[in-house]
């Protein structure tokens, strides 16, 4: 009733102002009147009555209008409109302020929309957060599940609704032109009730479609089904052949449904195992290549579910045999879905956020000392309206409003550069950032910005108006000259000196990184990258279902490659160091009894090492010799060989990898290790292969090919060479290996990048920070400048004396950063390689750097100061 | 007696404004002068609080205002209780009362102790 009332009244007041002001009028009047009145009965003379009722009274109408929330209103769109018209009187100082914060908040709106969803937003499945990522433990890392592993804990665990196993599955339907090869995942049948999501038409799997045997089965996604199926309904229940195989189209995944786990797979098929015989322990059944998710029961937490996972795996019973390499023994791992996807990119996310954050600050700062140089410009104006009655809290809001207005328009212009840095953002993000398709400029976003926007705006403001108000008022008026300035001159060189600190946090920040990437492409990666092209050939169908012609295929390619005018030399192997692909390792056991359970499996045709210049050390190289009757031959690394033959000399040693029941593969000899996962890593060692002699025959191989010249021009030549062989094969994934060498440290060189831009614009802002004080304060000190040189100080003595403040204010900046420095970069400490985060090279040149901009900035002022005219500046006191 | 204090007892002008309402309905000015006079003086009412006050209980919907003729025939707004407003007056009243007197009861135990 009261709040209607209050609406009502109030809207009325607004709607017809002119008669709300007249009532208030005659009503005060009125009261006047009766005042006067009163007095006169009292025996004053009417004109005295008058003057002391009015007295008596003060402003009641000011009083009285001011009462009620309609006011508010009126009064703050007057106070918009005042602050428009200053803004647009100053079109530099505006142009100067709107700019600095539309750089700052735009760069962190940018930011904020990579991070926002791949950090913060819960994943988009129904209550993600009960959603776990689930590892075995072996050799005290993680590493994937088995699928028997998986099989007991889903029979044994109680914890979860549903545990799902998945790994990549890339069918390629042939027949076209060329052959046409999809990104897919083989999921146990629980995968898609583990993120909560069923398909939009058609269904889920069944339990009993992930058999051994059983026909296959497809689910697609939306933007697959409409792409290659015209988006026709009918497909339920009609077959898709892929590689050479039938599936049935049981389902299609919903538009806009974000598969986290592998955001480029596009159709999905049971794992359809063999889990006939589970002793038998070197079936792929019993590999570590599957990635393992689970939805947790509600009510239940993550702690409680390792715990429950943990106690099934110290106590294994009988009907669940284990072999020594899958013991479970260890525990498992039980993660939150979020935190495993976005474990790799978190550290240079946050990097980049805590960065941006630093420039938002400086753009701030450096936008709180223009606007309290232009306050002390406006002091006059202010003293003067306080004497004619302003409230104080009236001039602090109307300040108030000015800079929220600047920080509106700065916000909007910030909204363009935003736009702009997203794309850039995306464009530069590092390989495997998780739910890249998430960033836009959306809600979140937006209010992001304007949130931001708004705080700024109140924040740079209230410095300068609680600063304004601060020194006496009185003062203002009498001074017209400039000759005291000492307390405002101290608040800005606070605010510049903080500038200066935080701009050095940023640049010790981008510093250390520049040396770590220098330190990391320092590294040898264990092979010559320039001049080789690599690209990845899958062999697809069932003509390969039997080794022999599978390894006759890679043969016979390989031959055609080889015949390529200008191709120097090629060769196939399964691991293709530094790709990113996925990676499994086998287990080795050495003839002295020395065991690694993680070695890397390289099969490899003769010629391998030529191409990629990996150096011989012992022994000899893989050739023609080494064939499927002949002695198996073992190339190993040169850390295996240190590790496992300590003092000894390795060639004519015998090892096993892989299975054991096998013959032994006698070393032959001994090369130099390569990098396979990351520069930056240690890698476990290697075993080479010819694909004769190897267990079993890899269907995926990667083709490196050395060219004679420099160009890429022989990648199409190279892979026409192939489909001359057989058309149908798809060959994916050419690169060359330089840009698989850049590409390996994406995440440095994306945090490096995003740092030295914003280091350089931190320097930017810091040493215009620097000018305008400084020129400001060669304004101020105009007479003293003029006095001094009136008493013969040369201009020499009058530029060491703006430059001696220059390098002062810098100075003091450097120390505070250098401590501030110190404590930030710890943040990314895992981002850096090789260099301590006091590196003393990185500090040294970054402090050299801030005082000579310091310096630089002071240039101008200190020009204009030696040009000072006593003779003018004297006459104009 | 001009260092007394006459300003009205924080928080109590809207309690006084009710009551004198509550009697007959009254322009501004009336209001203050009963309230002096009623009090002799004790209490001087300051204009722009008062007319402030008003403008706020009458949108608290406790009092009516409505523009009606003088006796010597000016404009004047007069002001009168509503039903809301004699229950407000209620809930102060007693409110005020409770208070004053546990006042009164710890001066007087000050007093003798």
């Amino acid at each position: 009733m009261s709040v209607w009332r209050q609406l009502t009244r109030g809207l009325r007041v607004l709607a017809n102002r002119n008669q709300a002001d007249q009532d208030i009028a005659d009503e005060a009047r009125h009261y006047l009147e009766q005042t006067a009145e009163a007095l006169m009965k009292e025996g004053l003379s009417p004109e005295e009555a008058r003057r002391t009722a009015r007295l008596g009274l003060g402003n009641i109408q000011e009083q009285v209008r001011d009462y009620g929330w309609e006011n508010l209103i009126s009064t703050t769109a007057a106070d918009v409109r005042y602050a428009f018209r200053r803004l647009r009187k100053n079109p530099g100082f505006t142009a100067v302020c709107a700019f600095t914060l539309a750089l700052g908040i735009g760069a962190s709106t940018a930011i904020f929309s990579v991070v926002n969803p791949i950090l913060f937003e819960s994943l988009p499945y129904p209550q993600a957060p009960r959603i776990m990522m689930i590892w075995d433990i072996s050799d005290g890392s993680r590493a994937d599940v088995t699928f028997h592993s998986f099989r007991e804990l889903q029979a044994r665990s109680r914890s979860f609704d549903a545990l799902a196993v998945m790994e990549l599955w890339t069918p390629t339907i042939a027949g076209g032109a060329h052959p046409e090869r999809f990104e897919g995942q083989s999921v146990s049948a629980g995968y898609f009730r583990v993120l909560g999501v069923q398909p939009a038409l058609g269904r889920d799997f069944k339990e009993s479609e992930d058999r051994f045997k059983v026909p296959h089965v497809v689910i697609l996604s939306d933007a697959l089904w409409k792409r290659n199926f015209g988006a026709n309904g009918a497909i339920i229940g009609s077959q898709v052949n892929l590689d050479g195989n039938l599936y049935t189209v049981i389902g299609v995944m919903p538009k806009g449904f974000e598969n986290v786990l592998a955001p480029s797979a596009e159709l999905w098929s049971p794992l359809r195992y063999d889990v006939g015989n589970v002793t038998d322990f070197t079936s792929q059944a019993w590999g570590h290549h599957l990635h393992m998710v689970g939805r947790l029961r509600s009510g239940i937490g993550p702690a409680q579910a390792k715990r429950e996972l943990d106690t099934i795996g110290l106590h294994p019973l009988v009907e669940f045999p284990r072999p020594p390499f899958a013991s479970l023994k260890s525990g498992l791992i039980v993660q939150p879905l979020q935190g495993e996807v976005t474990r790799e990119v978190k550290p240079a996310l946050l990097a980049v956020l805590g960065a941006v954050l630093l420039v938002l600050l400086i753009a701030c700062v450096n936008v709180t000392n223009l606007l309290l140089a232009r306050g002390l410009q406006r002091r006059g104006e202010f003293a003067m309206r306080v004497a004619l009655g302003a409230a104080r809290s009236r001039l602090l809001r109307q300040l108030l409003t000015e800079s929220f207005l600047l920080a509106i328009v700065g916000g909007a212009l910030g909204m363009v550069v935003a736009g702009v840095g997203v794309r850039a953002l995306v464009a530069l993000s590092p390989s495997g950032l998780p739910r890249v398709d998430a960033i836009s400029m959306d809600g979140p976003v937006f209010a992001f910005a304007f949130g931001s926007s708004a705080l700024i705006g109140l924040l740079v403001g209230l410095v300068p108006a609680l600063r304004a108000f601060r020194s006496d008022l009185a003062a203002g008026i009498q001074e017209s000259s400039r000759r005291t300035a000492g307390g405002h001159n101290f608040t800005r060189g606070a605010l510049v000196v903080s500038e200066v600190a935080l701009a050095l946090v940023l640049l010790v920040g981008a510093g250390l990184l520049i040396r770590s990437l220098q330190h990391l492409f320092a590294i040898p990666p264990g092979f010559d990258s320039s001049r080789v092209i690599s690209m990845w050939v899958q062999e697809s169908g069932h003509r390969f279902d039997d080794d022999k012609s599978s390894r006759r295929f890679f043969a016979q390619a390989l031959e055609a490659v080889r015949r390529v005018p200008g191709v120097r030399s090629a060769a196939f192997t399964s691991l293709l160091p530094l790709s990113r692909e996925q990676l499994t390792t086998y287990g080795a056991s050495l003839e002295n009894g020395g065991a690694f359970h993680n070695v890397f499996r390289y099969v490899v045709t003769p010629g391998y090492f030529e191409t990629m210049s990996i150096p011989l050390l012992r022994g000899r190289l893989l050739d023609q010799r080494d064939v499927a009757g002949a002695q198996p031959a073992a190339l190993i690394s040169e850390s295996l060989a240190k590790a496992g033959f300590p003092g000894q000399d390795p060639i004519g040693k015998r090892l096993h990898v892989g299975p054991s029941d096998r013959p032994w593969f006698v070393v032959a000899g001994v090369v130099g290790d390569v990098k396979q996962t990351s520069l930056a890593d240690v890698e476990p060692h290697a075993v080479y292969l010819t694909p004769e002699q190897s267990w079993f025959a890899d269907q995926e191989m990667s083709l490196v090919v050395r060219t004679r010249d420099e160009g890429t021009g022989l990648a199409s030549a190279s892979k026409n060479a192939v489909w001359s062989i057989d058309k149908d094969q798809p060959i994916v994934r050419i690169a060359t290996m330089d840009s698989l060498l850049a590409a390996s440290e994406s995440q440095r060189r994306f945090a490096l990048i995003v740092f030295q831009a914003f280091a350089l614009v931190a320097l930017v802002l810091a040493a215009t920070g620097i000018f305008g004080v400084l020129s400001g304060n060669v304004n101020e000190r105009a007479r003293e400048i003029g006095v001094r040189s009136a008493l013969g100080a040369s201009r020499g003595d009058i530029v060491r004396l703006v430059v001696r403040q220059a390098v002062t204010l810098g100075g003091l900046g450097v120390v505070i950063g250098l401590a501030g420095a110190a404590f930030a970069t710890k943040a990314l400490t895992t981002l850096l390689f090789g260099v301590s985060l006091l590196d003393p090279v990185t500090y040294c040149g970054v402090i050299a750097l801030m005082l000579a901009v310091s310096a630089l900035a002071a240039w101008l002022p200190a020009w204009r100061a030696a040009r000072v005219d006593p003779s003018i500046t004297l006459r104009a006191e | 007696m001009d260092d007394q204090n006459t300003d009205v007892i924080q928080g109590t002008l809207d309690m006084l404004i009710l009551k004198t309402l509550s009697l007959e309905p009254m322009h501004g000015f009336g209001i203050a002068r009963r309230v002096e006079q009623i009090s002799r003086g004790v209490f001087k009412v300051n204009p722009g609080s008062l007319l402030t006050a008003l403008q706020r209980l009458e949108r608290a919907g406790w009092l009516d205002a409505e523009w009606r003729q003088t006796e010597n025939s000016r404009r004047a707004k007069f002001y009168s209780l509503t039903r809301a407003g004699k229950k407000q007056l209620e809930v102060e009243t007693a409110d005020w009362t409770r208070r004053a007197s546990a006042i009164a009861r710890l001066l007087k135990a000050e007093a003798e102790g």
